[in-house]
């Protein structure tokens, strides 16, 4: 999962180097912690959070073989 | 990616040397000097050869392809992806089992995928492409529950003398609705509400 939000992030981005992806786990859930270096935040954000949802959509969508609720935090 | 690393008594030897072995030319290769190489003492003592990194540069719609395939392997889904070029449009043409994850709920995770393709594909590429992310011909099957629903919502409004609201869809399934009905006498469509939010209204033409 780290990986697929790695991958999916880093060609967004002017630097793919500053791109980290945390694990928090929780009794219920998985939240993953996306940071990209600060110019690129609007990068992974995009317009009205176009880009935000689009990530979070395909996270999701992975995260459905999981028992645990994932959630995805940017920034 | 294909590439090698090569040697030669100069930088330009090496990149020689490298670019017979690809069988290519200057022009289509990334070059990365590794090391500049050296003379030495009439040319035998302390010399050290140039070496240098060839690559043969991708295209930005191979290098987009290789995006997806990136992505769909992290799912954990194996599928043949299929590229289709025209003018001003790229469709990557998914099939495979287990495709139905790739689609998701009404389409959401296959758009999502097609958003971050095109944005992506636009990133490497010098011109503007629109592309589709198409999964076993989920676009198709779309097109056509799409034409189905609008010619029953058209029927709905004529019926009841009121304006039918669809649920919120992307710009181009509004398109298809829109398209669908514009022959229609008896029904006028128009959009309503801000992205991501905005979605066809279906109103009887005499109102």
């Amino acid at each position: 999962m780290k990986a697929l939000i790695e991958t999916m992030v880093a060609p967004l981005v002017d630097h793919p180097e500053d791109v980290q992806v945390t694990v928090k786990e929780e009794d219920d859930r998985l939240t993953y912690h996306l940071t990209v270096n600060q110019d690129d935040v609007g990068k992974v954000i995009g317009k009205n959070g176009r880009i935000a949802k689009a990530v979070r959509t395909v996270v999701y969508a992975a995260g459905s073989a999981e028992t645990k609720r994932i959630y995805l935090d940017i920034m | 990616m294909r590439q090698v690393t090569a040697t030669g008594q100069t930088v330009e030897d090496a990149v020689q040397s490298a670019l017979k072995q690809l069988n290519t030319s200057r022009d289509q290769v990334d070059l990365d000097i590794i090391d500049e190489g050296k003379k030495g003492i009439l040319g035998i003592f302390g010399s050290k050869p140039a070496i240098v990194k060839v690559s043969v540069a991708q295209n930005p719609i191979q290098k987009t392809e290789a995006y997806l395939k990136e992505i769909i392997a992290e799912l954990g889904v194996s599928v043949e992806v299929e590229t289709i070029v025209t003018d001003k449009q790229v469709t990557f043409d998914l099939s495979g089992d287990k495709i139905a994850i790739l689609i998701g709920k009404r389409g959401q995770t296959l758009n999502a995928l097609q958003y971050l393709v095109q944005l992506v594909l636009n990133r490497y590429a010098d011109k503007r492409f629109t592309v589709v992310v198409d999964a076993e011909g989920y676009r198709g099957r779309r097109r056509e529950t799409l034409i189905n629903l609008a010619e029953r919502m058209a029927d709905k409004a004529i019926n009841t003398h009121r304006e039918v609201t669809l649920e919120p869809m992307p710009s181009y399934e509004r398109k298809i609705i829109h398209t669908a009905l514009q022959q229609h006498k008896k029904v006028n469509t128009t959009s309503a509400g801000v992205e991501p939010n905005r979605h066809v209204v279906i109103k009887p033409s005499y109102s």
